[in-house]
């Protein structure tokens, strides 16, 4: 058996991913949010995690440095090009990536701005919409950029509304429904098949047993 | 540009130092040597030609790929190619004409405005052959083998071959008939096997439950050569191009890894890397270490129509720079040749170039160099001894 690699995105969705790993046998051999390491190996001898930045993960995958990435489905679609596998969706840390702006202003008209940590998602969609934007790249508070007229609109991802609510702003147009995804390195998916299918059936038999 | 980076090359342009050089050249002629030997010809196709020749009949993303430039002569748009199998075509269906079948080879570089993959070369040399005039398995049989006889004569020891057939999708969008801009949705889908993003577009875009659940399955049948009696089983009852493309696939895996019992086949009905060109039995060669082919190919039966002359082809071609990195650190030079200390002797002169005669390295000192540097890669020296010029052990 070869080693397999796993790389998952820390934060929230680590917090999801865990239990799925462990309804499919494997599990950190030390605790993960403790621990200042950053590999972790497992019940499973042939599989090691990795914590790694959420935007961090689709490149590990990518360039075949991890197998197997869990990552959302917001990174990849900034991300972009179709680099790897997305073979299951996990069903967890579930949003919707949206616009917003400022509650009951209306857009002025021709180019506007926008403030995201999505550049590249941004400029898709409103090139799809037909409209010509401005994007600000910001790495956190995006709420605040609509407020001090840095920008018109925001995009970003949605969970309650309420850091929305409570800054004034409103959701307006939703560009995707969000939740986190299995990814898989193609080349890996052609020489170690059997272990990574191995994985995929029984984390996606962890994840229609959660939604049962 | 200060003068601190002004040695700085483009991103994805590389300059070759000596033992790779080397190691690469040493790569390219075996396995010319080895198209040679299977009665493949070689061809030189130009570095840069109109695009409208070399653009012809391959897809959107070749065209990206391309650089083009103006030429001051005709006024006219030239690319300098980012792929060597639509020139290699050409040569057959317009300059070659040769009836029957037709074998070619190359080895050239090839330039490409964006690596094709994060950190790939833009200016790999790329390595190939095409088997023009033959519509049957037995051709695309000779290529798969040929395949893997160049990955045994470039010494890698687990080839591993992802092969799927464009037959099977095609005739499904085909039976589903959906339009190209549907067909090309779905393909990109297919391609990331994200089962739930294809369902839900299926659900939007395909009207007829069957071959909703025939597309839905796709992406499941990729693994060991098992999944094409799972797949012949599922497709009972698809059209009959379907069940042709898996028994295609069948037979020429049988045939193949009886000859190469080392290969390691791994199917997938949903990747279909040159969709746009290709027609038929399609596949790639993966190695541990590199996260993307270094070599693919496949059937292309129809690009010689623009040209004059539609004619079945079918081919591959290597990523040598790839493969070198691969191997890179594998092999280390020996040090093997012959140092000869300065001198101004005629006699001396002629030992000289009689060992090189023999095919040896000889280094001559220069400026009263008496010894040989490090890069030099010598062994041995040249000495007088008792009035004789002899070859020592350094």
């Amino acid at each position: 058996m070869s080693q397999l690699t796993i790389a998952l995105t820390k934060g929230r969705i680590l917090e999801e991913t865990l239990p799925l790993l462990e309804a499919a046998g494997i599990e950190p051999l030390e605790n993960v949010f403790k621990s200042r390491k950053l590999t972790f190996e497992t019940t499973s001898p042939d599989i090691r995690l990795l914590i790694l930045r959420g935007s961090d993960v689709p490149t590990y995958v990518e360039f075949g440095a991890a197998d197997v990435g869990v990552s959302g489905k917001d990174t990849l679609l900034e991300h972009g090009n179709n680099a790897f596998y997305e073979p299951l969706d996990l069903k967890i840390s579930i949003c919707r990536l949206m616009t917003a702006g400022i509650a009951g202003k209306q857009l002025p008209p021709g180019r506007i701005k926008v403030a995201t940590k999505y550049v590249n998602l941004a400029k898709r969609y409103y090139a799809e919409q037909g409209r010509q934007v401005d994007i600000i790249k910001l790495y956190g508070a995006m709420e605040l950029a609509p407020l001090l007229s840095l920008a018109d609109e925001i995009v970003d991802i949605v969970d309650t509304g309420n850091t929305l609510k409570a800054n004034g702003l409103e959701p307006r147009e939703k560009i995707a429904d969000i939740s986190s995804r299995l990814i898989v390195n193609k080349a890996s998916m052609k020489m170690k098949h059997q272990q990574i299918e191995a994985l995929i059936d029984a984390v996606g038999s962890a994840v229609t047993e959660r939604a049962a | 540009m200060s003068k601190v980076d002004r040695w700085l090359l483009p991103d994805g342009i590389e300059e070759v130092l000596p033992n790779e050089a080397n190691q690469i050249e040493q790569l390219r002629q075996r396995l010319l040597h080895l198209f040679e030997t299977w009665g493949y010809d070689y061809v030189i196709p130009p570095m840069v030609e109109f695009t409208d020749s070399l653009l012809t009949g391959s897809g959107r993303d070749i065209e990206l790929l391309t650089f083009k430039l103006t030429d001051q002569l005709s006024g006219k748009t030239m690319g300098i190619r980012a792929d060597i199998t639509p020139q290699a075509a050409r040569m057959d269906a317009h300059s070659l004409q040769r009836e029957g079948t037709n074998r070619l080879c190359y080895a050239g570089h090839v330039m490409h405005t964006r690596p094709k993959t994060p950190l790939s070369s833009r200016t790999p040399l790329m390595t190939g052959v095409e088997l023009f005039g033959e519509s049957g398995l037995d051709a695309d049989i000779e290529i798969v083998s040929l395949l893997l006889a160049a990955l045994s004569a470039i010494r890698l020891e687990k080839q591993y071959i992802d092969i799927g057939h464009v037959g099977v999708f095609r005739s499904l969008a085909e039976f589903a008939e959906l339009n190209s801009e549907q067909e090309l949705a779905l393909f990109g889908l297919l391609q990331t096997k994200s089962q739930s993003e294809i369902n839900a577009w299926l659900d939007v875009n395909v009207a007829d439950e069957q071959a909703r659940q025939w597309f839905s399955q796709l992406p499941k049948f990729s693994g060991s050569t098992g999944v094409l009696d799972k797949a012949r089983e599922a497709f009972a009852e698809a059209p009959a191009e379907v069940l042709a493309a898996l028994d295609e696939l069948q037979a020429l895996i049988n045939v193949v890894s009886e000859r190469y019992p080392n290969a390691q086949f791994y199917c997938d009905l949903s990747e279909l890397r040159g969709y746009h060109y290709h027609t038929g039995i399609v596949f790639g060669a993966f190695a541990p270490g590199v996260g993307n082919a270094i070599a693919s190919g496949g059937r292309y039966d129809h690009i010689g129509e623009a040209f004059g002359r539609s004619r079945p082809a079918t081919g591959f071609d290597l990523n040598l720079t790839a493969i070198c990195r691969l191997l890179r650190g594998n092999d280390k030079t020996e040090d093997k040749g012959i140092f000869a200390p300065e001198t101004n002797s005629y006699a001396g002169w002629q030992k000289v170039l009689e060992l090189r005669e023999q095919g040896e390295r000889v280094v001559c000192g220069l400026s009263g160099q008496t010894s040989p540097r490090d890069h030099q890669n010598c062994d041995r020296i040249l000495r007088e001894q008792d009035g004789q010029l002899i070859v020592e052990k350094l």
